[in-house]
């Protein structure tokens, strides 16, 4: 069954709306407009519910010294400022950035030419199968795996590094300088395949007469990556690169099963600072007020990134 | 493609590509492998990969040793539920916002999508005090009920599909004098069956993996879900390898069937959540 996506031809042509041919043209409208809401009626609650009403009242209990049950205290701004000059806070926000400048560039990279190497290869459909795999997979039971391969003494990392180069290797997870990095490394793990997938994707949607035209005029692979590829693959690139720092600005899972935030705070991300500063200190104004500022990261962002991908971005047509 | 032959440059790229899947696929081989080692052979080095002898009691341990079976019942009856109501109302709102015009339908729907920009941890507090006050805290309700009612991406996808089938298939149902909800269950909905197998295979792998959710709404172990059993695990045998191993098998094995079922699926859906711009 091949069913296509919006904006193909079979959506585009419209004729008149046929309640409307019949004459008693109100009554078909109003009824029209009662099943639209009677359709969309159960996820229109759930909007309403779960996510507008938590979203308004997110914002005002970011306004409020409040433990969730005691009295409430109106404290305006204060929590925001309050957050900004957190040492927990900041700790948090480093990290996190730090772990997006390690994970994301690597990710998008290693995801492009994992592409780019299976786009032409035989038997794509199970590389595709074992690369894709990570990325759908429980991450505590992965947390779980990886505490082993990266434990410092019988860890299978530190075991090949001295057996094959006789080198000792860090203690990954409990050295503060090897902790980000190495759930770095688990998060490039994992994330691979989804971008690939999405470059893959991508890569089908190049017309083959650009590179005909560019073998005639006598250009080689690394060429036709450079000048081609690379170029038409930017509308993915950018929508991979959008979702990934998104991605990695959520992390907390993995240093939550793995390290606990450690050592020293070393891997205690922002996400991580949120579930503290409610759930441990039950400073609920002081959470959400961090919440908000993530969002407000993440939301401008994302519209930087929309504002400088107009020097980047090529669309085909 | 012709076959040419194999050129080095062929080779080449298969070696790379061989040993980039061997990294992505060595934890979970590994994984499966310890889970029936002895503990002794966990600090023998050089590893060895091949259990001597094979310890299948792990795997009874391991269930016995937390209520990984309650655990496991948990997440099942939940994911059920959430699959199967998600299903239904995702598909009924992309149905409406697709081919039924009423009025507000575009801001509403931009309002839906809009949603999908905020991120969980923002809205995770007032829900956890919306829980509190309705006295849903440490229940399933809590996990279920939400996700049950509110996919913005599962809308989102499904809208794509019924944009796609041609107008003539309902105007003649129209014109017999169908009413709209036949129109959707009859006609419309046995046209977008791998759209709906797409999101439901999305579904269950989110409500399977999750973890911050029941992490911040439930607090009794008879109630935890899988992951959630997992970690626990994680705290208190943090040095029993083996029987961590066997616990995340069991863990992984029900995503790494449905996924090897539905990859045709689960690939067509991340290509096509690609393409939304």
């Amino acid at each position: 069954m091949n069913v296509q996506p919006a904006g193909s031809p079979g959506a585009a042509p419209s004729p008149e709306r046929l309640p409307e041919r019949r004459g008693s043209s109100l009554s078909s409208k109003t009824s029209e407009g009662l099943w639209g809401y009677l359709f969309i009626f159960p996820q229109l609650l759930g909007l309403v519910a779960f996510s507008l009403i938590p979203l308004v009242s997110a914002f005002v209990i970011s306004m409020m010294n409040w433990d969730g049950m005691g009295t409430k205290q109106f404290v305006g701004f204060q929590n925001f400022i309050g957050q900004l000059r957190d040492e927990e806070f900041r700790i948090a926000l480093v990290n996190t950035v730090y772990y997006t400048i390690l994970s994301v560039p690597t990710g998008i990279v290693l995801a492009m030419l994992v592409a780019v190497g299976l786009n032409r290869v035989r038997g794509k459909i199970l590389y595709r199968l074992i690369y894709f795999m990570p990325n759908i997979t429980m991450s505590v039971a992965v947390a779980v795996v990886f505490m082993w391969l990266f434990n410092a003494d019988f860890g299978l990392i530190n075991m090949y590094l001295k057996q094959w180069f006789g080198i000792t290797g860090p203690s990954w997870l409990t050295d503060s300088r090897y902790v980000m990095p190495s759930i770095a490394m688990l998060s490039v793990w994992m994330g691979l395949g989804g971008n690939m997938v999405l470059f893959l994707a991508g890569l089908q949607g190049i017309s083959r007469s650009y590179y005909e035209a560019a073998e005639i005029d006598g250009a080689g692979k690394w060429q036709q990556l450079i000048h081609i590829t690379i170029p038409l693959l930017s509308p993915t690139t950018f929508f991979v690169t959008i979702m990934s720092i998104i991605g990695s600005f959520q992390v907390f899972d993995q240093s939550f099963v793995m390290t606990s935030g450690g050592p020293a705070k070393a891997s205690y991300t922002l996400v991580y600072h949120i579930y503290e500063t409610a759930f441990a200190d039950f400073t609920f104004g002081k959470s959400t007020a961090a919440a908000v500022i993530l969002f407000l990261m993440i939301l401008s962002l994302t519209l930087f990134q929309m504002k400088m991908s107009r020097r980047w971005v090529h669309y085909e047509d | 493609m012709p076959y040419r032959g194999l050129r080095a440059s062929t080779v080449l790229l298969h070696t790379v590509l061989i040993i980039g899947a061997c990294i992505m696929a060595l934890p979970f081989v590994w994984m499966v492998l310890s889970s029936l080692k002895d503990l002794s052979q966990v600090f023998v080095v050089p590893p060895k990969w091949i259990p001597d002898p094979f310890v299948w009691s792990n795997y009874k341990d391991s269930l016995t040793a937390l209520p990984f079976g309650r655990a496991y019942l948990n997440s099942f009856y939940i994911n059920v539920i959430v699959v199967v109501s998600q299903l239904v109302t995702c598909s009924m709102a992309a149905y409406a916002f697709a081919k039924i015009s009423f009025p507000f339908r575009e801001p509403l729907f931009i309002l839906f999508l809009a949603t999908m920009m905020v991120p969980g941890q923002v809205t995770i507090i007032p829900l956890y005090l919306i829980m509190k006050n309705i006295g849903w805290l440490d229940t399933h309700l809590a996990i279920i009920v939400p996700s049950a009612l509110l996919n913005a991406f599962g809308v989102f996808l499904l809208r794509q599909f019924f944009r796609g089938i041609p107008k003539e298939m309902e105007e003649a149902a129209i014109v017999d004098g169908a009413n709209r909800w036949t129109i959707y269950a009859r006609i419309m909905l046995p046209l977008i069956k791998p759209a709906l197998s797409a999101l439901g295979i999305f579904t269950f792998l989110g409500m399977w993996n999750n973890f911050f959710n029941p992490l911040i709404f439930l607090s009794s172990t008879d109630k935890f879900t899988v992951p959630m059993m997992l970690n626990l695990y994680r705290g208190m045998y943090s040095t029993d390898w083996t029987l961590m191993m066997a616990g995340a098998s069991i863990a992984l094995i029900p995503v790494l069937i449905v996924y090897i079922i539905g990859q045709k699926y689960i690939i067509e859906g991340v290509t096509l959540s690609g393409i939304k711009g």
